[in-house]
């Protein structure tokens, strides 16, 4: 890969308020201060606004958000693959060293697939039905190397489809895809997306259309993947325990912004934003008691075009009141919280978060 | 609580044809003798994968669609073939709650009416008046009692959710089927659905038939579980048997898959290998061996009938129960024998390389029926 590109800017100095990850300045893919606007009959949307975060190579980040926190923008904007008529995207974003945003849609095509690319929530919509499934793997390859020929390209896509866990390669290499079942086209799915060894793979909710026991395969395999090739990847769900399963950091979304970020044990053993929080305590578990009543969430995500003012989890937050005027007028920073490299947006102090998480949380919620 | 089930299901069982062209080619079994008792104020959770015959249950239960043979009992009365006529009476009483709160509902009529209907339909007329009465249901779900003459689209999926619930609610019944009632929503508002279920089904003495993919949650409102696997129940027990002591290795197995925010990094979960068979063509004798790492000669040669143990509460259907009522769980026994606990580093390749004998015998299933 040609990285011998110069950085556009960055000047560490001028950053905004959101400090350097650990791994920020060798990380593979660099966002930073990331705005998504759509323009709509109805008015501007928001979707992402001001999001920095930074995944080095051979580990994995979490997104978690509800429907409309901005979780799949961000993973479309990385890839470029916004309507730039409708989109305004700013902000930097650094796959490899080269800055995606701004850069011709000719080049960011070159950089899709070859060193970045996306496994979808819905592989039978993702992949073409009227290919076969060999087919669709095989031109993703020689897209990307044209002086491959046919035979290396069909060798290349049986060997991926052998990888990933598909028996008989050979055979299969010739089926459409409604001849695969559910977990065989995520399987397909994903040695597409693998094909050219991206070194970061973004993936929306891979498993969410899948059983729990192929859903375990298909984590398995992520992982294992993962150590061979040694990418990048970015996991977008909004499932807390995947995102434990697999994830060595965590970035939670809310409205488009980023609430709270950390490694997966900081996030979910020490969450610091009552969001975070709500999220654990509203998911049912296999553990504790099983009569205790879930504790939900009061009210329902905000409208990315009539965010509240101020902290936008603020009409749902019942610490809100505690924190004065300021939820209502002033939207918190993320800053450090606690431990090292972990961040919290929130207008609560260290102090007042840890006693009501320790009296209102973790006697009922996280440690049920 | 009576003795008496309020819902008594023998055999039951649904085959659709499938055709090419004129012509009869096959049988999907999608439901394949079923045998459950719902008694009045239970909550049964049906648990299992995608295709195995979880929702069509439900649906023959409503009689949204006619049963292949068995026969499900409602209150003392034989409803397997009742026409429509004699239907009637018995929707106020047995009601259904739909999974898309976008699709149940009708986009051109108003809340008001939606939740109105059934009162219409079957001639009820409240003390108060039907608009006072649908007002009350409002509030019973917790939505504001104004909203009445909105529209569909003007609420959130957690509140057309509520809206679902309220129609259901409507006639007083005595039996709720909810066929996935909070998988579309987001995790915040899951919550508050199923806490809404819980609170009704105490201060009515509903009983539930709760259909879900998601043991979580099912192990959050169900007193009892069964466990389905292509068409037929593998087990079914009391929650804290299913959650605590299951029997049946496809019950482990699945209760060990489900990712769980108590615990991080890869678990030692026991692994499936393959995809579940097709109902076309299901596995001879135990229909789970082409994925059971216990499978012997007997499991192809013999279907294991669904057998009560442990005094009756807690039936499975296998050759191997897993630790006889040894009060072992998953993590604790997986140590030790044989679905070879796959430690962290070796996981994968248990999983990709490792289609054994029985992985293939999945697999080579699944490709006989879509080649």
């Amino acid at each position: 890969m040609d990285s011998s590109e110069p950085l556009p800017s960055g000047e560490p100095d001028d950053r905004p308020a959101v400090p350097a990850q650990r791994s920020d300045q060798d990380a593979y893919l660099r966002v930073r201060d990331l705005r998504v606007r759509f323009d709509t009959e109805d008015g501007v949307v928001r979707a992402v606004d001001g999001v920095s975060f930074a995944v080095e190579r051979g580990r994995t980040l979490g997104i978690v958000g509800e429907s409309g926190s901005g979780k799949s923008v961000t993973s479309l904007a990385i890839l470029g693959l916004h309507d730039p008529k409708r989109t305004t995207i700013t902000g930097e974003i650094s796959v490899g060293g080269r800055q995606v945003v701004g850069l011709p849609d000719e080049e960011v095509r070159r950089l899709r697939g070859r060193d970045m690319a996306m496994i979808f929530q819905d592989p039978l919509s993702a992949l073409h039905p009227y290919y076969t499934v060999g087919r669709q793997i095989a031109e993703a390859y020689r897209v990307h190397h044209p002086k491959a020929n046919r035979r290396e390209a069909r060798q290349r896509a049986v060997d991926m489809l052998d990888r990933v866990g598909i028996p008989q390669p050979a055979r299969r290499f010739d089926q459409y895809p409604h001849e695969f079942s559910g977990g065989m086209r995520q399987r397909a799915m994903i040695a597409m997306s693998l094909v050219n060894d991206p070194a970061l793979l973004i993936a929306d909710e891979p498993t969410t259309a899948l059983d729990v026991t192929v859903q375990a395969q298909i984590l398995d395999l992520l992982a294992d993947l993962q150590a061979e090739f040694h990418s990048a990847i970015i996991l977008i769900t909004h499932d807390l325990g995947v995102v434990g399963q697999v994830a060595d950091d965590v970035l939670v979304m809310y409205g488009g912004r980023a609430v709270e970020r950390g490694s997966v044990e900081q996030v979910l053993r020490a969450p610091q934003h009552p969001y975070t929080w709500g999220l654990l305590s509203s998911v049912p578990s296999l553990h504790g008691d099983a009569d205790a009543d879930l504790v939900p969430i009061p009210g329902n995500p905000p409208s990315l075009i009539n965010l509240p003012s101020g902290c936008a989890f603020h009409p749902r937050c019942r610490y809100a009141d505690r924190a004065g005027s300021r939820s209502r007028t002033e939207v918190p920073e993320l800053r450090p919280a606690g431990a090292d490299g972990h961040l919290v947006a929130c207008h609560l102090r260290a102090e007042e978060r840890a006693t009501f998480y320790a009296e209102d949380i973790a006697s009922v919620g996280v440690a049920r | 609580m009576t003795d008496k089930p309020l819902l008594r299901v023998r055999g039951l069982t649904k085959h659709f044809p499938v055709r090419q062209g004129l012509r009869a080619t096959g049988l999907v079994r999608a439901v394949d003798g079923l045998d459950f008792d719902v008694r009045p104020g239970e909550t049964l959770g049906l648990v299992g994968e995608s295709g195995c015959g979880k929702t069509t249950t439900g649906r023959m239960l409503v009689r949204l669609l006619e049963p292949t043979s068995g026969s499900i009992e409602f209150d003392g009365r034989d409803i397997t073939h009742a026409g429509r006529r004699e239907l009637r009476p018995l929707r106020q009483e047995l009601q259904i709650i739909f999974q898309d709160p976008y699709a149940s509902l009708n986009p051109r009529h108003t809340v008001g009416r939606i939740v109105a209907m059934p009162l219409q339909v079957n001639g009820i007329k409240p003390p108060g008046g039907i608009k006072a009465r649908v007002q009350e249901l409002l509030e019973l779900v917790g939505l504001n009692p104004e909203h009445y003459n909105r529209y569909p689209h003007e609420f959130s999926g957690g509140q057309r959710q509520r809206i679902g619930i309220a129609r259901a609610l409507a006639l007083r019944p005595k039996l709720i089927v909810a066929d996935e009632p909070v998988s579309a929503l987001d995790v915040s508002i899951q919550a508050q659905v199923v806490n809404l279920l819980r609170d009704l089904q105490r201060e009515l003495g509903l009983a539930f038939v709760f259909i879900a993919h998601d043991l979580a949650v099912v192990r959050h409102f169900c007193q009892r579980v069964a466990v389905m696997y292509l068409g037929r129940i593998v087990e079914i027990g009391d929650r804290a048997d299913i959650y605590e002591r299951p029997q049946h290795p496809y019950t482990r197995a699945l209760l060990s898959a489900i990712p769980d925010v108590t615990q991080l990094g890869p678990a030692g979960r026991i692994r499936l290998t393959g995809d579940v068979p097709t109902p076309l063509d299901p596995p001879s004798g135990c229909r789970f061996r082409t994925r059971c790492w216990k499978a012997q000669d007997i499991c192809a040669t013999e279907e294991p009938a669904l057998i009560p143990r442990d005094g009756g509460r807690q039936a499975t259907a296998c050759h191997f129960p897993e630790g006889e009522g040894a009060g072992t769980s998953p993590e604790g026994e997986a140590a030790g024998t044989s679905p070879e606990p796959v430690a962290a580093g070796s996981v994968a390749e248990a999983t990709v390389s490792g289609v054994e004998p029985a992985g293939r015998g999945a697999e080579a299933n699944v490709e006989e029926v879509s080649s």
